[in-house]
């Protein structure tokens, strides 16, 4: 097996893509489902305040998300621009 | 040291079966302990339904097993398989199959013991509800083992599938990724499924007239809750099934195991954060069930955001088999 330099630079790219993105998907995910547990109890003890309470739900989970979308993007710098 | 290619496969083939049956114990061990641990609560606050406590408590530890004796019977598959055509890929193949069933074992297991146990303590707090009860700790845990059973099926291509000609590198990277992509994709899934059993269990006995709604919103939250997995199967069967070209490179083969790596860690959150929303709304819809609908709706718009990380792994994934 013929292994050179720019191959192994390639083949760490590759695999750090993985990683990034296979491990940065879990911190976003358990914390955005946290946020929505919270919210149904919310939306259940006080069910008039619904429209409310979905509006901070959602603001708050586009924060969480953010740790996702920096994952992606470096995934996505890693497979291209590198 | 030179070693026929023989003695590679069965070394590979031990080592899968040890992984598998190690890894496997994890999650059974830890959600039978857990439903053990509710019965005896119950029974201190009962003892006259102890026989019962009793009873339900093996049942509800009987289903969570069911994931430890499928990474068993891998397990015992891998020590005792047949390995008269022996190639490299086979040996990788059979180390991916027991990597793949051992962790897709802990999140089943770990998920089906959540329903037994609030299912003994419901039975103490609503004891003309305890047939009900029994019913839906089935259904929630059989749910919980879905995940579990793509991973034995995955397994067991990965073990019995006769890879003929395909070229040594890179299929080897595509059979590792395959069995992690749906080892580890499945022990979110597994998990949050058993959140949102474990809470409709816990809501029947406090509210008996909520039973049709709460086991609908729980149904409809687990179905959510499996998607990681699915999308772990669909990338290994993809890495599975594919034809790649020979190439002596090292860059391909690390991109379809980084694929599968991808899939496998991206469906751990999302597959726990979906049972935690659903956990949540099956406990406020026994608690106040004239809102069911409203509830039900803001579960699925939190799950949808919850599982936008599992798409972005997903989309990866693709990328790293497709396009690179």
């Amino acid at each position: 097996m013929a292994v050179e330099g720019a191959d192994i630079i390639k083949a760490a790219a590759f695999l750090g893509a993985g990683l990034a993105m296979g491990l940065g998907a879990i911190g976003p995910g358990v914390g955005e489902g946290m946020a929505a547990a919270k919210t149904c109890e919310a939306i259940g003890k006080n069910p008039r305040e619904a429209g409310l309470l979905t509006r901070t739900m959602l603001v708050g989970q586009a924060v969480s998300e953010s740790t996702g979308i920096y994952s992606l993007v470096i995934a996505l710098l890693l497979l291209f621009v590198v | 040291m030179a070693y026929d290619i023989q003695t590679w496969v069965k070394l590979a083939a031990f080592a899968g079966g040890g992984v598998a049956m190690g890894l496997g114990a994890i999650g059974a061990a830890i959600g039978e302990g857990y439903t053990a641990a509710q019965a005896n609560t119950a029974v201190s606050r009962n003892t006259g339904m102890s026989g019962d406590i009793f009873k339900s408590m093996l049942v509800g530890q009987a289903v969570a097993e069911s994931a430890s004796i499928f990474a068993l019977v891998i397990a015992i598959l891998l020590l005792f398989i047949d390995i008269s055509n022996a190639t490299v890929l086979k040996a990788v193949s059979l180390f991916a199959g027991g990597l793949c069933m051992g962790f897709g074992a802990i999140g089943s297991g770990v998920g089906s013991g959540l329903p037994g146990g609030q299912a003994c303590l419901g039975m103490v707090r609503q004891p003309a509800m305890s047939g009900r009860l029994m019913t839906n700790m089935l259904i929630g845990s059989a749910v919980c083992q879905t995940p579990a059973i793509f991973a034995m099926v995955v397994s067991l291509i990965l073990i019995f599938m006769d890879f003929g000609g395909a070229p040594l590198c890179p299929t080897w990277a595509a059979l590792l990724g395959a069995g992690l992509s749906m080892g580890l994709a499945s022990i979110g899934s597994g998990m949050g499924g058993g959140f949102a059993a474990g809470a409709s269990c816990e809501g029947i006995a406090r509210q008996p007239d909520s039973v049709g709604n709460v086991t609908t919103t729980m149904l409809v939250g687990q179905a959510v809750a499996q998607t990681p997995a699915i999308f772990g199967l669909l990338i290994s069967f993809v890495l599975m099934f594919k034809a790649y070209p020979e190439s002596t490179a090292l860059s391909p083969a690390m991109a379809l195991l980084a694929a599968g790596i991808s899939m496998g860690f991206g469906g751990i959150g999302p597959g726990i954060g979906n049972g935690l929303t659903a956990e949540g709304a099956v406990r406020w819809v026994a608690r106040n069930m004239n809102y069911a609908g409203d509830l039900m709706r803001i579960m699925l718009v939190g799950q949808a955001v919850s599982q936008s990380t599992a798409i972005y792994a997903m989309v990866i994934s693709l990328v790293l088999i497709f396009v690179v």
